[in-house]
């Protein structure tokens, strides 16, 4: 492990500059991937404490399931679309095909907000069978899980439109890469947070 | 890690490769003062704000001791007013002053300064997190202009009581709390990012995370902490928030109210309890260990010595920040707990002991045999010591689940939190704004009105604060806004609760003064000459005093040793810089250097 080996260090027995630049940084990577590792860690944080009071909050008495709406399936298939094609913008980046890049990055894009209309549609369909949020502790939650994973893809969505900007304008290609491989980080990681949330509320 | 004794021959040193950075240039003045990516500027930004608004705080205190001291004789102040005094108090002190400043305004003033960075990596993202935090700030304060005032909830926030009927604020005031503090960990979270990532990825050359100054390790366990604890009182606020205005019950359970029964049903309190306090534990060491830290620095470089057991100290700060994640619930042994949750949570609690003492001996063995300069910043220092050792020792009681239910409720616990984590980071805030006030405005501070300051502070900070554990130990219940017809409690109680009141109205004047200071100095204080404090960190050093956009000149500094370089035999100075190159440091420009005497550990 790198980090402790660097905290074992005795500072003071030796003066001089590092042989290795290298350990001077402690990931030897973009300041933004780091940037974005980190942030994915307050992320499951919040993620995760939910699921927690889910889980407390579910064995006291008057939890009743709640029935899923069945839009959530074609939902998580858009999902899963949409980090396949970010994917494929990747793939298309790495063999410097344009268009494929342009293919992957729009349908990406496009089906995450295909995604969020669903989302918004299940919430519709749930509230109109009466289904509210304030009738069950599930319901609830139903509600506090999928609006903020949305807020959470919403902002991945500005960082895509900012991508898609600098598409725009022309950037080289080698440019791009950073902006195309975090958004797909991005991506999958809500991929896997929607997985996990949705099987919770499936399987409880 | 490998590491060259660099020889006489610096050309075998690689000239600092100095990257293109792409530096963000301000063109205007609105863009260079206002909506300013330099994080200099943000950090003062940070600052001022953050110190406006612990105006407003203090303030608040000065209302409830009047009432406390005086009761019945303030016809202005009434029960729902102290109420909201109490829980504004409490929220504006801890997280948009404290938590504001050390991170927020030391963290962007110092982070790159001292770690030989041009500015923090994401600047975009971190002004606005300044100015996410001031929208925060303005939607804390919008809560005193709308119906039914603040909330008047306590610090706490416990629901059920925090968004029902009967509590001050409920209509409007709560709400503004939890959007206000929802805000607040978002634009804490851009910042926090940049913290963290400036400090392990931007170092310059050289500068290893062993050789950081431990101002930034504290600043920076601190931020990784925060990043880690905030989203408990985020969710937290944003179920709240649900709970009050769509009507959910994560937290409400069945409630009768007028003798009419609400829609809440089947939640649970004491989840929000374990939520806010999941934070709320790491809170209190996201405003210690900076002060920690900072205090280290001030510690040596005015004394005159190395921070003894750097390597420790360290680890102690990794330590405690580690432990802080599982001694929450000591704060819930009034709520009820299985006996052996109890016993779990007062152990990891007593554990945490260890790693604190041994700081207050390595800071204590710093001063041992130091040539001791009794400036401000070295009167705060040991100030703080003092203080945290008796703050501290307060928790050792409360920590304990038999001692801790009988004074849970009574002014001593107030007297402990005030002392470990009001007054003791405060006295560091001070004597870190003292030491590092000629570097930010390139002048001195008035020595005669800080000299009034610290010891008007430090005295009067022990006359509140030691009489309140005195009324605790009475049996004087906090949170009470008068104490009514209560025969165990003797007058004198009384009598000594003005004496404090005075006491605190004398020590919050006091601060005008400091305020004053800092004013008239940024413009009127004499020309500091540079280095005043002969302090060996990169923030010294820099070709302009004050930092100059991009920090450093041309190049960016070469790091050759740890901050803690004083007293070296045979040197030209009792001090070597980080950055000065090894064949400079001898007296007799000699280029074979000795490694510093090894600090016993």
């Amino acid at each position: 492990m790198k980090l402790f080996r660097m905290l074992s260090v005795k500072p003071w027995t030796a003066e001089g500059v590092l042989e290795n630049p290298d350990d001077e940084v402690a990931y030897n990577l973009p300041a933004e991937k780091v940037g974005l590792r980190i942030f994915l860690v307050v992320a499951t944080m919040i993620f995760s404490l939910i699921a927690a009071v889910y889980l407390a909050r579910m064995s006291l008495g008057d939890w009743r399931p709640l029935s899923d709406p069945w839009l959530l399936w074609p939902n998580t298939a858009l999902l899963i679309a949409s980090s396949a094609a970010l994917q494929w913008a990747i793939i298309s980046l790495r063999r410097g095909d344009k268009a494929g890049l342009k293919f992957g990055l729009v349908a990406g894009g496009v089906l995450a907000w295909a995604f969020l209309a669903g989302q918004l549609l299940a919430w519709q369909q749930l509230t109109s069978l009466g289904y509210f949020a304030d009738m069950n502790p599930s319901n609830a939650f139903f509600y506090l899980i999928t609006g903020l994973h949305g807020v959470h893809l919403l902002g991945g969505l500005v960082a895509w439109g900012r991508t898609m900007g600098k598409f725009r304008r022309g950037q080289d290609i080698a440019q791009l890469r950073l902006s195309v491989e975090l958004c797909t980080a991005y991506w999958h990681y809500l991929l896997v947070v929607w997985l996990i949330m949705f099987s919770l509320m499936l399987l409880t | 890690m490998s590491t060259t004794t660099a020889p006489a021959d610096s050309d075998l040193v690689r000239p600092a490769e100095v990257e293109e950075v792409e530096l963000y240039h301000a063109k205007s003045f609105i863009t260079k003062y206002i909506f300013s990516q330099d994080a200099k500027v943000i950090a003062i930004q940070y600052s001022v704000t953050a110190t406006a608004i612990g105006f407003v705080g203090l303030v608040l205190s000065w209302l409830m001791r009047l009432q406390l001291g005086f009761p019945d004789f303030f016809s202005f102040i009434d029960a729902t007013d102290y109420y909201q005094f109490i829980t504004l108090h409490g929220m504006i002190m801890v997280i948009y002053l404290l938590t504001a400043l050390f991170l927020g305004g030391f963290g962007n003033y110092l982070i790159p300064l001292m770690i030989g960075a041009r500015d923090m990596v994401f600047p975009y993202v971190n002004m606005l997190s300044y100015w996410i935090y001031l929208l925060a700030v303005l939607v804390l304060l919008a809560s005193f202009f709308v119906p039914g005032g603040p909330t008047g909830a306590g610090w706490t926030l416990y629901p059920p009581q925090a968004i029902l009927s009967g509590t001050p604020g409920s209509e409007g005031g709560i709400i503004l709390m939890l959007v206000s503090l929802a805000l607040f960990i978002i634009g804490f979270t851009m910042g926090g990012l940049n913290y963290v990532v400036t400090v392990l990825q931007a170092r310059t050359r050289g500068m290893t995370l062993m050789r950081m100054p431990l101002s930034i390790w504290g600043i920076f366990v601190a931020t990784v902490l925060a990043l880690l604890a905030f989203p408990a009182l985020f969710v937290g606020a944003v179920m709240m928030t649900f709970d009050s205005l769509l009507g959910t019950s994560f937290f409400m359970p069945v409630i009768v109210e007028f003798n009419e029964q609400l829609e809440y049903g089947g939640g649970s309190p004491i989840l929000f309890q374990h939520l806010f306090w999941f934070f709320g534990h790491p809170e209190v060491y996201i405003v210690a260990l900076p002060a920690f830290g900072i205090v280290s620095d001030l510690i040596s470089v005015h004394s005159r010595r190395h921070i003894f057991g750097y390597r420790m100290m360290v680890w102690a700060l990794v330590g405690i920040g580690a432990l802080s994640f599982v001694v929450w619930a000591h704060h819930m042994y009034v709520s009820g707990m299985n006996p052996w949750f109890g016993f779990f949570f007062a152990t990891t609690t007593l554990i945490i002991a260890v790693p604190t003492a041994l700081k207050v001996y390595n800071w204590t063995l710093t001063l041992w045999k130091g040539n001791i300069r009794l400036t401000i910043p070295m009167l705060f220092s040991l100030a703080f010591i003092v203080t945290f050792v008796n703050g501290g020792i307060t928790g050792l009681f409360l920590g304990n689940v038999a001692v801790d239910v009988p004074l849970s409720d009574t002014m001593f616990v107030v007297a402990h939190f005030h002392m470990v984590m009001g007054v003791a980071p405060l006295l560091v805030v001070f004597g870190a704004i003292y030491h590092w006030f000629p570097l930010v405005t390139g002048r001195m501070f008035h020595q005669g009105m800080a000299q009034f300051h610290f010891w008007v502070t430090f005295i009067g900070a022990y006359l509140i604060f030691l009489p309140l554990h005195y009324l605790g130990f009475l049996g004087v219940p906090r949170r009470y806004f008068e104490m009514g017809d209560t025969s165990f409690i003797p007058e004198s109680a009384a009598t000594l609760n003005s004496f404090v009141t005075i006491v605190a109205l004398i020590v919050g004047f006091a601060q005008l003064v400091f305020i004053y200071n800092l004013a008239r100095s940024t413009t009127k204080g004499k020309i500091s000459e540079r280095n005043p404090w002969q302090a060996t960190t990169l923030e010294w050093q820099t070709p302009q005093v004050p930092p100059g956009h991009g920090n450093f000149g041309a190049e960016l500094p070469v790091v050759y040793r740890w901050a803690y370089e004083y007293g070296l035999p045979g040197a030209r100075d009792d001090f070597v810089p980080q950055n000065t190159p090894p064949d400079q440091v001898m007296a007799d420009g000699g280029g074979e250097v000795e490694p510093s005497p090894q600090p016993a550990e």
